[in-house]
């Protein structure tokens, strides 16, 4: 014994329910030996294998295990962690023990993983690229579902057998009658704000009466159309992703196919035709609420009777503004109803995949919905109507 | 570690479930003991999953005494509970595995309640639990929707030992899996309960894991217990219904396959 080395004491008393674990260290004659006493668990963990591999790094290493009452897979992770780390016995192994660790050092994780490769100028420039094809892709697939639609409603018409009369009434009430009231509401408050708006600025300038004008613009054009469109996107759009989705989740989609039904002439064809069918008089209703709420703030904020504002609205404005907002509709309708029958069917095997494409399919069809109504209106003003 | 004499660790007494008029356990006595394997068997129905809720405390029996490492699960106050959750691992029959972590992340999840852990020796020791439970070694990146039926078990298990976990409770373990999958993980329990000293709880309608890992069986029928024992002691039964299912043309094909239990310590267990 040649100058017995400085003693390390680690103790750690946890909650009463943690019993407690000692490891001491003692050099001696260029040996370091540990002892281990207690139990030994997770929360021994990091005390633990800091000590054993900087013991077993420093040279040859003796590890006393006699003592330890209680041994689990993180003490053995140690004790086979510092056997890798340098030379080391370990003495006082019980057979259960040794056969733990000898488990633990057949799982040990075996090669470190590769570190990751930088990302280069290039990878980045791929991303891009891989974002705009994947863009470019999607555009292409919901082309080819309105290609779909378009088939399988000329062949319904051909074999009128086909078609489900029952499916179309249904999603007719669905998405058409229980949406009235939504869309009949919001349509007044916005003909209500317009009028207070307008009110207030043409005020200013002794123009009061072209109130009138700015209401019937406004909500003929764009925004009774524009945001029913909306609404229907948001409550339409989802619902079809929702319920075709959760078909496609359950399998019913493929069981649809073997039994010889066709899903887009089941699913889809009804689903959108409804749509068609129903989003004009949507924003009819809209453009008529939007109206009223506008004559009605008028008549109280103005003093412009509803007589005087119906014969100006007759006087001045063409029946060009309502055309314009209603050729929309149909456009708008198909961007809702693709859109939401495309995403259902990108549905995959798992629930959050359903709710993930539900809130895209929503989100690319409002979208979608405003860059088309963006483009009607620079070409309206191209053509000069 | 594993003391091998019978010491209970689970025991439940009079345990009685009951939703609505439904009474699914009445006066149900068992005892599980340390280090051995048991198998809960029963027709569909029976409350063979109830069991398992009530004893991991998802569930409180109508009625009923249960006992867990000591520690009794009806009056335990707050932290006596948390304490002993820490000593028991479930795996749930699908895993139950956190959508939203990674394989390695869920693994973690218990190891945060440690204090003083280092964050790198928690994921150190989430992949070493992650190998124990024979998935590849970079599974653990991988997110649980990327994980075949097989491999999300496996995730499940190894959440489940993340602690060290004195008792592990399985449900319905080899359910869906194919046989090839089925063997490799009853050979897994059976070691991870031989080097490990688990107490394994397992509810299986498997009879190929029954044969293969069981140290004891519990039938459940008739809303209790009905008889306790080994496979060589369920065939000796005369009860209708355990006749039927140890001796019918399934039952009799896995006896032919498993002539003798798989075991890795053949020796004295639960002697």
């Amino acid at each position: 014994m040649l100058g017995k080395g400085l003693i390390k004491r680690h103790t750690l008393n946890l909650t009463t329910d943690s019993p407690i674990f000692q490891v001491q260290t003692s050099t001696d004659n260029g040996t370091t030996h540990v002892t281990m006493q207690g139990a030994f668990s997770l929360a021994a963990l990091t005390t633990l294998s800091k000590t054993l591999t900087a013991a077993a790094a420093n040279g040859p290493t003796t590890i006393d295990t006699a003592n330890v009452t209680r041994l689990d897979t993180s003490a053995a992770y140690a004790l086979a962690q510092a056997e890798k780390s340098g030379p080391v016995t370990i003495t006082g192994l019980t057979p259960d023990t040794q056969a733990l660790l000898n488990t633990v050092r057949r799982a040990l994780p075996k090669p470190d993983r590769a570190a990751q490769k930088p990302k280069t100028l290039s990878d980045q420039l791929e991303s891009v690229g891989r974002t705009m094809a994947g863009a470019g892709h999607f555009m292409l697939e919901l082309l080819g579902y309105f290609g779909l639609f378009l088939d399988r409603l000329v062949r319904s018409i051909r074999h009128p057998s086909e078609f489900r009369l029952t499916a179309l009434v249904h999603h007719c009430q669905e998405v058409g009658v229980k949406a009235v009231p939504i869309v009949a509401l919001m349509s007044f408050l916005i003909g209500i704000v317009l009028a207070f708006q307008g009110a207030s600025q043409l005020r200013q300038f002794g123009a009061e009466v072209f109130v009138v004008d700015l209401i019937a613009v406004s909500i003929l054009r764009e925004l009774g159309i524009l945001l029913t469109a909306i609404i229907v996107a948001g409550r339409t759009a989802s619902a079809f992703t929702a319920a075709i989705g959760s078909m496609k989740m359950r399998e019913e989609i493929d069981a649809m196919r073997t039994l010889g039904i066709d899903p887009a002439t089941a699913l889809f064809v009804p689903r959108i035709l409804s749509l068609l069918i129903m989003l004009p008089i949507l924003g009819l209703i809209a453009n008529l609420s939007g109206l009223i709420g506008g004559a009605l703030m008028s008549w109280v904020e103005l003093g412009i009777s509803p007589g005087m504002f119906q014969s100006r609205l007759v006087e001045n404005t063409g029946v060009w503004h309502l055309l314009v907002g209603m050729i929309k509709a149909p456009f708008f309708a198909l961007i809702i109803g693709i859109v939401g029958c495309h995403a259902g069917m990108q549905v995959g095997s798992n629930a959050e995949s359903l709710g993930q494409k539900t809130s895209s399919s929503v989100v690319t069809a409002i979208f979608a919905v405003i860059v088309t109504d963006a483009i009607f209106s620079i070409f309206f003003a191209q053509v000069g109507v | 570690m594993t003391t091998n004499t019978k010491d209970p660790v689970i025991r439940l007494c009079g345990i009685r479930n009951q939703f609505g008029s439904h009474v699914v356990h009445d006066g149900l006595d068992l005892d599980v003991y340390r280090g051995e394997i048991l198998g809960v068997v029963g027709g569909s129905g029976t409350g063979k999953s109830v069991l398992l809720r009530s004893i991991a405390g998802l569930q409180t029996p109508t009625a009923g005494e249960i006992e867990v490492l000591g520690t009794n699960v009806r009056t335990a106050t707050e932290d006596q509970r948390q304490a002993l959750e820490r000593r028991w691992g479930v795996m749930f029959q699908d895993g139950a595995l956190f959508s939203s972590l990674n394989v390695r992340e869920n693994v973690e999840v218990p190891m945060r309640s440690v204090p003083g852990l280092d964050p790198e020796l928690r994921r150190q020791m989430a992949d070493l639990k992650i190998s124990l439970s024979g998935l590849p070694y970079l599974a653990g990146d991988k997110f649980p929707s990327e994980l075949s039926g097989g491999m999300r078990k496996r995730a499940g298990l190894a959440r489940a030992l993340a602690l060290d976990p004195e008792i592990v409770f399985l449900d319905e373990p080899t359910a869906g899996l194919d046989p090839i999958g089925a063997a490799e993980f009853d050979t897994l329990t059976r070691q991870l309960s031989d080097t490990m000293g688990l107490t394994v709880f397992i509810v299986t309608h498997d009879l190929d894991t029954l044969h293969a890992i069981c140290d004891r069986i519990a039938v459940l029928a008739e809303k209790k217990v009905l008889v306790t024992g080994t496979m060589a002691e369920m065939m000796q039964v005369d009860h209708p219904w355990v006749h039927e299912y140890f001796h019918g043309p399934r039952a009799r094909a896995a006896m032919d396959a498993i002539p003798t239990k798989t075991k890795t310590n053949p020796d004295n267990k639960g002697d």
